[in-house]
């Protein structure tokens, strides 16, 4: 018994692997933004505005917390159309991973903004500001630089989440692994290949992250000297 | 005779040094306040003469025994020193009872009912008997930092090395922990103390120790240091505490 | 075509349930214990131990649960074994799960203060007697929370199995979906069968945490 691996049966591939590897950023790039900002609106409106607002929004968050995301997934791309909402792959993909995202990341912040000290917003307020303006100004940015490690977490979850996204057949980095094994029955180097692909994905995204972290909360620099 | 004796020692974090070549000699039953700005170094040389800290430089012998390149293992330096810190440290997990019996009975073997026996004295003597089965959390600031030195005195230190050890309490509940080291001072106990409160070095300590920069700067009996401050910078830094 | 009506639906998810939930306890169970075995080495361990349970622990983190189910089969069959899609399900899962607990059961042992291992050291205790009566005790009422947490990953997890081909409550329900055409409820009921599950999991771990919090350990 041996193991032989040939991984140059895989080079007449590297169109498909390219064009998998591009929907899997962009898709990621998009959802990312999309599900954070939703994120900061579900965040917000969930501490300040009215009970049954707040209560429609918990249902939301701990529905998608305590589901699979392949079943969410599927009941959007599947069981939406019976309501006569018909929508194609690459759109229930990107609305899938935007709310599953959102929800967790609604979270997270909700715990950052909770623990934003008192006497902020107490300033803030004193200083004659409204709470949108509070939250804006005065909140946002610590309770992110607190949370952001988190962030970060969380959206590379859903980015490696999104290998699932192939099951509805967009054509992802998974989808062009399952493609190329298919043809070429090469199937534990395609899927090799792809892992290894994905985890660079994931360094590079965290790196990435870090970097602009940097920027963002540069006040924080020197802090922990 | 002397009980601690420090010759030159030196002390870097990364590019900072911390101490520049201290000297200090304490004698057995020797109450001393070591004072000074934060960064003076005081607490730091606290910390190496347990070896919370390794020193880079110079020499540290407590009870006839060398410390330096950790040739005492943590066993036989609680054999000489005791420490009492900033924030307690108690095991939280524990009862006030079980916090300090956990070292005589790991460390050093004792018997459970002879553990018991001891600590039921120790807490005897800080006052805290009648808290013997509660837990660190039902306490107040005041009766965690006696339990903790309690614990200290259950492994019978040589000496008693207290970090500042009322910096954390409220001010109503820093005279309880002051009574139990002045007690202890009057008992023959060694105390090497960084401390923020004046008076009581000035009222129990046989010597004050003035550090500045890394170096003792000025150092003699509290009533002459206080009074009759020599250098300008320890005049500066008692009219600024005063 | 058959017809199924609503409770032919329900009982057959019921019956996959079953499965679901077999898989999430081998899963739990297993990566349980080598994620204990693994904190431990993690933890006292020299760095020839520390370095490549690192590695270990990113790659499992920093790589698609998918693909590991799908190494996991093909990689047994590139080995030579036949291996079943519930085989390889259980052993992507227990990997999976035991590099998880690991990080989130290092982070516990790290969340006990430092000042527990100055007291520790300043009593005479070694390394290894301060682990076991001072660290250990604290770091362990640490972790249940988070871990009660992790077990819903673990639950939400094993819905992928589904993709080799393992018959547990999302499989079923695209089986079933393909004989009644009822995707909107059939996909709403599975939604709900997790949920079910994986709710009260979720609100007891929230409930350990606020009661960590409230005794001040946190």
């Amino acid at each position: 018994m041996g193991i032989s691996l040939d991984f140059m049966a895989l080079s007449p591939y590297l169109g498909e692997l390219l064009r998998g590897l591009f929907t899997t950023v962009v898709l990621t790039m998009v959802t990312t933004l999309a599900g954070l900002m939703l994120a900061i609106v579900v965040a917000y409106l969930r501490l300040n505005a009215a009970a049954w607002v707040g209560m429609a929004l918990g249902g939301y968050v701990e529905l998608i917390r305590n589901t699979p995301f392949i079943v969410q997934l599927f009941f959007i791309f599947f069981g939406l159309p019976a309501l006569g909402i018909r929508i194609d792959a690459i759109t229930a993909a990107f609305l899938a991973m935007t709310l599953n995202l959102a929800a967790y990341s609604a979270e997270i912040l909700r715990a950052g903004i909770e623990s934003t000290a008192r006497g902020q917003l107490e300033a803030a307020r004193a200083l004659g500001m409204s709470s949108l303006q509070s939250y804006r100004h005065v909140v946002l940015i610590p309770a992110f630089s607190r949370i952001y490690p988190a962030l970060i977490s969380q959206c590379i979850i859903v980015m490696l989440g999104s290998a699932v996204v192939s099951q509805i057949s967009v054509y992802d980095l998974t989808y062009a692994a399952n493609f190329i094994q298919s043809r070429n029955f090469r199937s534990f180097e395609a899927y090799l290949l792809v892992t290894l692909i994905y985890l660079l994905l994931a360094i590079g995204m965290r790196q990435t992250f870090l970097l602009a972290g940097r920027r963002l909360f540069a006040y924080r620099q020197g802090e922990h000297a | 005779m002397t009980l601690v004796c420090v010759k030159d020692l030196h002390k870097s974090f990364g590019e900072l040094e911390v101490l520049k070549g201290v000297d200090l000699d304490v004698a057995s039953g020797e109450v001393v306040a070591i004072i000074g700005r934060s960064g003076s170094g005081k607490s730091t040389l606290l910390r190496c003469l347990n070896q919370l800290e390794q020193h880079d430089g110079g020499t540290i012998e407590i009870a006839g025994q060398h410390l330096d390149a950790g040739a005492m293992t943590p066993n036989d330096l609680s054999r000489n020193v005791g420490m009492v810190f900033q924030s307690f440290n108690l095991f939280p997990h524990k009862t006030v009872g079980d916090n300090v019996m956990l070292a005589p009975t790991v460390v050093r073997g004792v018997d459970k009912t002879v553990a018991e026996r001891l600590a039921r004295e120790v807490l005897d003597k800080v006052g805290m008997l009648e808290k013997f089965d509660a837990y660190p959390a039902q306490l107040s600031g005041g009766q965690q930092q006696r339990v903790a030195i309690a614990r200290a005195l259950a492994m019978n230190p040589k000496v008693l090395l207290c970090d500042e050890v009322t910096s954390a309490l409220d001010p109503e509940l820093v005279g309880e922990v002051l009574r139990v080291l002045e007690a202890l001072a009057k008992e023959g106990m060694t105390l090497i103390l960084v401390t923020h409160e004046m008076k009581f070095a000035h009222d129990v300590a046989d010597r004050v120790v003035f550090m500045h920069q890394g170096r003792i700067h000025e150092q003699g009996p509290p009533r002459t240091l206080f009074e009759h401050p020599e250098t300008s910078e320890l005049k500066q830094f008692i009219s600024a505490i005063l | 075509m058959i017809d199924f009506t609503l409770w032919d639906i329900v009982r057959n998810l019921l019956l996959a349930a079953r499965w679901t939930v077999v898989l999430s306890l081998i899963a739990f169970v297993g990566g349980a214990t080598l994620g204990f075995v693994l904190t431990v080495l993690r933890l006292s361990g020299t760095k020839w131990l520390r370095y490549p349970i690192n590695i270990y622990v990113d790659i499992f983190q920093g790589t698609p649960l998918l693909m590991q189910m799908f190494l996991a089969f093909f990689g047994a069959a590139a080995l030579g074994f036949n291996v079943s899609a519930w085989a390889a399900a259980s052993v992507a899962l227990i990997l999976f799960t035991s590099a998880f607990l690991c990080d989130i059961w290092r982070g516990c042992v790290e969340a006990v203060p430092k000042g527990q291992w100055q007291a520790s050291r300043v009593l005479g205790m070694n390394y290894l007697e301060t682990m076991r009566h001072v660290i250990l005790p604290q770091a362990l009422r640490l972790s249940v929370p988070p871990t009660v947490g992790f077990s819903v990953q673990v639950i939400k997890g094993t819905a992928l199995a589904s993709v080799i081909g393992f018959v547990e409550l999302t499989r079923a329900g695209t089986m079933l979906n393909n004989a009644t055409f009822a995707p909107f409820t059939i996909f709403a009921l599975v939604a709900l069968f997790y949920f079910a599950l994986c709710y009260p999991l979720s609100c007891y771990s929230r409930h350990l945490e606020r009661q960590l919090y409230d005794a001040g350990l946190r």
